[in-house]
């Protein structure tokens, strides 16, 4: 896997040297790309990350104490390194000098210095009498030589990643000034089996692609899950009965509920931003239609009334507009409405066809699939169609989906087949709202149809 | 109702005649091959009467396999229609393979179907849903058109998620464009 992904890079690389140097100020869409996948101009913060300081002869189940602060800290750091805006300065060139504990509240700001270090975090774990670990860190400001901030925090240690995940959310917040996205979960479709009968359960998972369960039993073929706002709560499409119908999925519970009793096949759902609708498509007689439905009083409300393909719906964050893909103008093509199905305007105006748009939870930016000659891309236009950039580009890749903190997008690609069938394999990707830092995220079958979750709160 | 009791007797009825004609033949052959036994080797006579009618005997899976989905496939082109590019309009190959389908369904008072819409890999999942939808009802109402009656056909689509044959390249995804008519158990 590490190889194919350094492959791939290279492919980009190559590529990107390629078309730059043979078109220098061409305006069509795909020279744009260019900017964005020819990396090596970040400069990701150089941020050392110390191990949580704990006991180690205080033995707990799962390691000692001290045991789990370098679990901790290791997470810290790789969600840090993930981020594309971090680097982290090797443990093995810390100077030590002095007693650990008492340089907690003191660091050694010149020795930090000295191997390069911009940022600092430090910390300590230790266990309390109801067996909750307690857990501390402070960010530090190498060469201002100040705390930036600190938290401590209550948990059982059997919920120790949580702890790493909001401490890299703290430092990445308190460092780019913009909330974090660490502490999140994904919801997927893993795939199994050949492509003529694929097997397909919903799974989910830490960002990470930790704490990784299955929800379903690949009895049914399960499509599209998008979490509620609460990420309580999934919506998504189920061949139940051999009847494809929209369900809700209570993760506490495992309940499955059908949404409606529609005559036609219902999809596409999605939850509107306060979580009281799920908007979704219906097809009904050869015609698919977009339509919402509140759920406390199962009222439904048809939005559009159209012979073309209306699908995809997303809403505004503030509930305000949707966005949904149409062929009324005789490809697809992403569209604006308000919330009331009124004022439908066309926003995509580029060549190939334009699907799955997607609002982002900033309410900015519109991320989409593009499609054309032949490739797949996965872009970001503002919503009303200005300003389009493509962030990443291959044979197949769609479906993208936002992190809460609208930095991020995730979506899957299927690699082609080759001559005798083999090949095709489906995994997630995330690629940085720049364009850069494209990462493949590790699921333990294939994987497509990511939705990001909010922040756990 | 009425017309599946009055066939499942008939069939029951061809079953029974059968059935008794196969025990009536053997029955006429151990007649002749029944010449007074000059030596003990009886046990060589009556194995070959036994064993005979055995392999005969089931009339039962004639009947199934009239209305079965090799039956239609064998007269309708295996059942399947293809699809341009993200278009769900019937060529005139099409026309005529549905027109197949008609028939055989119409020689078929009580066979029910289930029409799938599919579409190839090169789309966006929900879009090829919808596009999937189009295409089943395309090839239903071609049938209702023809007189068969729409209360006998159900659609669903699949989009892209039961591709016919695996492969990247035009070839394979033209195949994988289609829609194709399952008798309901």
């Amino acid at each position: 896997m590490e190889l194919h992904v350094r492959l791939v890079k290279i492919w980009i690389i190559f590529v990107g040297v390629m078309l730059v140097s043979m078109v220098q100020a061409v305006t069509i869409a795909n020279a744009r790309i260019v900017v964005d996948i020819n990396r090596g101009h970040a400069n990701p913060l150089p941020i050392a990350v110390a191990n949580l300081l704990g006991d180690e002869n205080n033995i707990i189940s799962g390691g000692s104490v001290n045991d789990y602060g370098k679990r901790i800290s290791l997470v810290v750091k790789a969600d840090l390194v993930r981020s594309g805006l971090f680097r982290t300065v090797a443990s093995s060139a810390f100077i030590k000098s002095g007693n650990e504990r008492e340089n907690l509240l003191n660091p050694k700001f010149d020795n930090w210095k000295a191997i390069g270090a911009q940022a600092l975090m430090n910390g300590s774990i230790s266990v309390q009498e109801d067996g909750r670990l307690k857990v501390e860190f402070r960010l530090w400001d190498v060469l201002a030589g100040r705390q930036m901030t600190g938290f401590r925090y209550f948990t059982s240690p059997k919920n120790w990643r949580r702890i790493a995940h909001l401490i890299a959310d703290a430092i990445y917040q308190r460092l780019t000034g913009e909330s974090g996205y660490f502490d999140t979960r994904i919801v997927y479709v893993s795939e199994s089996g050949p492509a003529t009968h694929k097997i397909k359960r919903l799974a989910i998972m830490d960002q990470d692609g930790y704490n990784h369960e299955f929800l379903t039993d690949g009895k049914n073929l399960v499509l599209t899950p998008r979490f509620s706002p609460t990420a309580q709560e999934i919506t998504y499409l189920s061949y139940n009965n051999n009847n494809p119908r929209v369900y809700l999925y209570n993760i506490d519970s495992g309940k499955q509920e059908i949404l409606g009793d529609f005559p036609g096949m219902t999809f596409a759902p999605r939850f509107s931003p306060d979580g009281n609708k799920v908007i979704m498509s219906q097809a009904y007689k050869g015609n698919s239609d977009i339509y919402v439905m509140e759920l406390t009083t199962r009222k439904i409300t048809r939005l559009t009334r159209n012979s073309a393909i209306d699908t995809s719906p997303s809403y505004s964050p503030d509930s305000r507009y949707i966005t949904f893909n149409s062929d009324r103008g005789g490809s697809q093509q992403i569209y604006v409405m308000d919330a009331d199905g009124k004022n439908i305007r066309r926003i995509s105006f580029g060549k190939g066809r334009y699907g799955t748009p997607v609002w982002s939870p900033r309410g900015d930016l519109i991320a989409f699939t593009r499609q054309y000659k032949g490739k797949f891309y996965i872009g970001v236009m503002r919503p009303d169609g200005s300003g389009e950039r493509l962030l990443s580009e291959s044979y197949f890749e769609e479906g993208p989906t936002w992190s809460p903190n609208g930095r991020v997008i995730m979506f899957f690609r299927q690699q082609p087949y080759d001559k005798n069938g083999r090949g095709g394999e489906t995994h997630l990707w995330t690629v940085d709202l720049t364009g850069y830092n494209e990462r493949e995220v590790i699921t333990p079958l294939e994987a497509s149809d990511p939705a990001w979750s909010p922040l756990i709160r | 109702m009425l017309k599946k009791i009055i066939s499942a007797k008939y069939w029951a009825l061809i079953g029974t005649v059968l059935f008794l004609s196969a025990c009536a033949n053997t029955g006429v052959k151990t007649g002749v091959q029944t010449p007074p036994p000059v030596k003990p080797a009886v046990k060589k006579v009556e194995k070959p009467v036994v064993a005979k009618p055995v392999e005969k005997v089931t009339t039962v899976p004639l009947m199934k396999n009239l209305n079965t989905q090799s039956s239609l496939n064998a007269v309708a082109s295996g059942s399947l229609v293809h699809f341009a590019y993200d278009r769900y309009d019937l060529s005139a190959v099409a026309q005529a393979i549905i027109k197949a389908q008609v028939a055989w369904l119409q020689a078929h008072p009580t066979v029910t179907v289930t029409v799938e819409g599919n579409c190839d890999e090169r789309g966006t999942r929900e879009y090829n849903l919808a596009l999937g939808d189009r295409r089943a009802n395309s090839v239903k109402n071609y049938m209702v058109a023809l007189g068969l009656d729409p209360a006998r056909i159900r659609t669903i689509s699949y989009g892209k998620e039961r591709p016919l044959v695996i492969g990247t390249g035009k070839r394979v995804w033209a195949q994988n464009r289609r829609s194709y008519t399952r008798i309901n158990n």
